[in-house]
């Protein structure tokens, strides 16, 4: 276990140098001059050019700025904005946003698609498992922008259920919503994932083996079949955590919440550099996160990978 | 199941000729799995329904001015007066902010966003597969270089890399968004063509045939690619309706097809400050777009069920 | 799921009722069939047999002929659906558990009735320690705590000879090799001491040295607690060793019975016969093995008359259109083979001729 764990922590540090250097070269390829676009429409007076460049290291070579960056990175320092403010306190601003959108709807998504799915397996070939396939297909197929648009419209306009947008009225009203937008697509995954495992593990062997045993129903499904369909559907949430922040760009513009998506996307737009390197520098290094954990999980939940 | 009564051949011959037959089979198997999942498919009425959908889609965006009268390029096309306006007797979608008939742009709307999901599903199986093959086939450092490289690239998340990507580029057409989604969905190709090879190379009518001293390209290309095709059709044919619905993602935060083409994505997020006033100009794209990825994520669907032999 | 009639509720007979209900179990014109998208496959179609306490009944036959369905039906673990059980009686101590509870039958499986499956691998399961899977048989009937549980569990697993028990309780089932696994599905059948074990070609998927060691120990078990065991085998060298009596099955129906060595030494019928033949002998060596031609029979379409016709050396006509009956099988005098019966129109010249 140990040396497993070892292992795998090893194993992530040439992805995080590697990523971190493509997120580097690609947005040091934005077009156009950021001093530049820093003075407006007036032409950069050169010689605060030239102090600026320089205090952003944008005269030294690339891996000399890679260096400067990837060391800040990990003494939780995401850069600064060229307007000189740490990008880290834009982070320390909007990541609660996100974080508990980003939760919330893991947590949707877990539980309802988690219930789903094993309704579902339990009751193959009958109409509630139908209706579960139907539902997860429309969810799957409608996209999350229309979805967040259609239910802003009943339920927040028309219905008065929830806030139309904003996060004026705190967690949970206004999240409620927007993270069941966002859980959406997963939920319905993690639904087939669920009932397609479980399916098959209850026709597996060793719980053949637990009925013969003599087990109550509720335990040979609910410990000795679930354990084992529960391996994949860990994998899965534990990639989808990560992959969450990621979509709440999306819902974020939709219900306008001042979170790391909607900043990173306004960002993308005004071609703030440093902004945009370091939010996503931030969300990839979570998505990794999120999947070491999966792994460490795994090792947990599976015994045969412990010893491989 | 061994059987004792079942016939046991006792002499080498016999057990060559067993081998050679071993062999043959392994290459009739894939044959026939593949025959079986066509024959299966076809007998599917959901199969059916869905291909209607889909040829119907083709044909929209091949030949989109069979569908309606009217062309998006033309000039006066758009008509500032009609602005927002709802549907009408020759207008049946109505008319988006610009004036330009939804109808319309809707039809021509089908043809990018078949492409998109069309060729980057091409791009990925492509880069996707012959990696993979190379790095299961090779083995050694070639399999931990390119597996490391498919870990840096599954990093990063497809919109987030997208949003990254695209900004910098700047979008535009399908040819530079299928590019861009093609680069970042590859590893997931990848990792499905190597563990398969990796399986596939161990198995005994693998072993079989190289014993017979068949070289190392017969063995790739007779025994392990074959075996190695039915899942990787089943997650590219998944991906497709996935890719549509990420480039509509795209072009809805504006990073993706951009003015003068034509996206359901972009008319989605334009249709959006006024969806509260006017819905009818958001409904009717998010419904095209709705109904296309059913139809592929369906077609994924029926696929899998057909030709994966563990569902059966 | 079961709703239990207290009215119906029968309390489980104790082994010493035995003398007043007859044998320990007994299966009268079992019939199950699966219904699947090719048809309906029949799969036993009116199989008799009894096991007594302390007797080791051999079940033979090859893949789909139907002993597993059977002994699954005795187990109430088939899939109903797409299995059903059209007809037939399954009486445990003289009761029918076809007409039980499913609660009832719940309770009497692993405590009353325990089974023994072919791969321990898969069978066994792989996220849970053995401790734990062993443990669970008191936890669930008995109602132990975990820790009683877990010291039952390395008593049990000191019981069937596993070495350093108590430091290997935690491990999961892959740590363990072959062997090792059947001896704790062994352990785990074993774990209440039940009347009635049923082994499904326990031994098949291990290596010859090791079969016979757990062969051994199940043989050993068996005498010690005096259980009725039910050996489902396709070889017969592990049988001779061990069963006292046999059933030979072929495509759902039994074809003949008859004590261990009878059976050996005259069988009375040509499938047996067969069988028999195919066993390597050292007195003949380098001559070519014997094997019955032809395949199993497809269970949608088996042949009419007798099923093995089209393999049978001595088919005749009648064979081909009228089915033959399980009769008892007698001396060329007439005097009774006890236990002896066969389903074959010839059965006179095949034990005699």
């Amino acid at each position: 276990m140990g040396r497993y764990v070892v292992r795998r922590l090893l194993q992530v540090i040439p992805v995080v140098i590697g990523v971190t250097f493509i997120i580097f070269c690609l947005v040091f390829a934005l077009p156009g001059d950021p001093i530049q676009a820093l003075a407006g429409e007036k032409r950069a007076d050169p010689n605060i050019a030239a102090i600026l460049r320089d205090h952003y290291h944008l005269n030294e070579p690339l891996y000399q700025q890679y260096w400067h960056y990837i060391s800040g990175v990990f003494t939780g320092d995401l850069g600064e904005t060229y307007n000189g403010r740490a990008i880290s306190d834009i982070v320390s601003q909007r990541f609660p946003v996100t974080l508990k959108l980003g939760l919330t709807s893991f947590a949707v998504e877990a539980v309802i698609g988690i219930l789903a799915g094993i309704l579902s397996a339990l009751k193959k070939g009958k109409f509630l498992d139908n209706v579960v396939l139907v539902a997860t297909l429309v969810l799957i197929s409608i996209p999350v922008f229309v979805l967040g648009s259609v239910l802003q419209l009943e339920l927040g306009v028309n219905l008065k259920l929830t806030p139309v947008a904003g996060i004026e009225k705190g967690w949970p009203q206004s999240y409620i919503l927007p993270a069941i937008v966002l859980a959406s697509t997963s939920m319905a995954y993690i639904a087939r994932l669920v009932r397609s495992s479980l399916t098959e593990s209850i026709r597996a062997d060793y719980v053949r083996t637990a009925i013969a045993k003599g087990l109550p129903r509720r335990r040979v499904i609910g410990l000795h079949a679930m354990r084992n369909s529960l391996i994949p559907v860990v994998t899965f949430l534990g990639f989808d955590l990560g992959a969450l922040m990621g979509g709440a760009i999306i819902t974020e513009r939709v219900f306008n919440m001042p979170g790391i998506g909607q900043q990173l996307a306004q960002s993308v737009y005004l071609r703030e550099r440093p902004v945009v390197v370091g939010l996503v520098t931030l969300l990839v290094l979570i998505y990794l996160a999120a999947n070491l954990l999966v792994d460490l999980m795994y090792a947990v939940l599976d015994p045969r990978i412990r010893y491989e | 199941m061994s059987e004792k009564t079942i016939e046991r051949p006792t002499t080498d011959e016999a057990s060559l000729a067993k081998e050679i037959e071993a062999e043959e089979k392994a290459a009739a198997r894939q044959a026939s799995l593949l025959k079986d999942g066509w024959a299966d498919l076809r007998k599917r009425p959901l199969f059916i329904v869905t291909a209607f959908i889909i040829v119907c889609l083709i044909a929209l965006a091949v030949v989109p001015s069979l569908f309606t009268a009217r062309s998006p390029f033309s000039d006066g096309f758009c008509q500032l007066q009609n602005s927002m306006n709802g549907p009408t007797g020759g207008h049946l979608f109505g008319f988006d902010v610009q004036g330009c008939d939804i109808y319309t742009r809707t039809v021509y709307g089908t043809r990018n966003s078949i492409v998109v999901g069309v060729v980057t599903t091409i791009a990925t199986t492509l880069i996707g597969g012959l990696l993979g093959m190379l790095a299961g086939l090779v083995g050694g450092w070639v399999d931990a270089v390119l597996s490391r490289i498919t870990e840096v690239f599954s990093a990063l998340p497809l919109i987030v890399g997208g949003l990254l990507i695209m900004s910098i580029w700047g979008g535009g057409d399908v040819w530079s968004v299928s590019f861009i989604m093609a680069i970042l969905g590859w590893p997931q190709v990848f990792r499905i063509m190597r563990g398969e090879v990796i399986s596939n190379k161990y198995n005994d009518y693998v072993l079989a045939a190289r014993a017979l001293g068949a070289g190392s390209w017969r063995i790739a290309f007779r025994h392990i690619l074959p075996n190695t095709l039915a899942p990787v059709i089943v997650i590219s044919t998944m991906n497709l309706g996935v890719y549509i619905a990420a480039e509509a993602a795209l072009s809805y935060l504006g990073i993706g097809i951009q003015y003068p083409n034509i996206s359901w994505g972009l008319m989605i997020s334009d249709a959006q400050d006024r969806f509260l006033t006017s819905p009818h100009a958001l409904l009717f794209p998010a419904g095209a777009l709705s109904i296309t990825v059913l139809a592929f994520i369906m077609l994924g669907d029926v696929v899998r069920d057909a030709f994966d032999p563990k569902m059966r | 799921m079961t709703i239990i009639d207290p009215t119906d509720a029968v309390p489980a007979p104790r082994p010493g009722d035995a003398e007043k209900t007859g044998p320990l179990l007994e299966v009268r014109d079992l019939h199950v069939e699966f219904k699947t998208r090719e048809g309906v496959v029949r799969a036993v179609n009116g199989v008799n047999y009894s096991v007594n306490s302390g007797e080791t009944l051999a079940v033979l036959g090859e893949s789909g002929s139907g002993k597993s369905v059977t002994a699954q039906a005795i187990m109430g673990i088939l899939d109903m659906p797409p299995a059903s059980i059209p007809k037939g009686e399954i009486r445990f101590y003289g009761q029918d558990m076809l007409k039980m509870s499913a609660e009832e039958r719940r309770k009497l499986r692993g405590a009353r009735i325990a089974m023994i499956f072919q791969d321990a691998l898969s069978s066994l399961n792989p996220v849970l320690s053995v401790g734990f899977q062993l443990g669970e048989m008191f936890r669930v009937h008995q109602g132990l705590s975990r820790k009683e549980a877990k010291a039952k569990a390395i008593e049990l697993m000191d019981r069937v000879k596993i070495p350093a028990a108590a430091a290997r309780v935690n491990d999961y089932p892959h740590q363990f090799s072959g062997g090792m696994r059947q001896r704790i599905m062994i352990a785990m059948a074993l774990a209440l001491e039940p009347d009635l074990i049923i082994a499904d070609e326990p031994t098949t998927a291990l290596d010859v040295t090791v079969q016979a060691q757990v062969m051994d120990l199940l043989a050993e078990l068996q005498r010690e607690y005096r259980m009725g065991l039910i050996l489902i085998t396709h070889d017969l060298g592990v049988v001779a060793d061990v069963a006292d009596k046999i059933a030979v099955m072929y495509a759902g129906r039994i074809v003949e019975t008859a004590p261990v060595h009878e059976l050996y030494k005259r069988p009375a019928h040509p499938y047996t016969r067969g069988l028999l033949d195919s066993i390597p002998r050292l007195d003949q060596k380098g001559r070519e093995l014997y094997a019955i031609k032809g395949l199993p029979p497809n269970l949608l379409k088996v042949p009419s008359g007798c099923a093995f016709n089209p393999r049978c050396e001595k088919a005749q006509d009648i064979c081909r259109t009228e089915r033959p009956l399980l009769v008892p099988v007698t001396e060329r005098d007439g005097t009774e083979l006890p236990g002896r019966a066969s389903a074959c129109h010839f059965w006179k010249e095949t034990i005699h001729g």
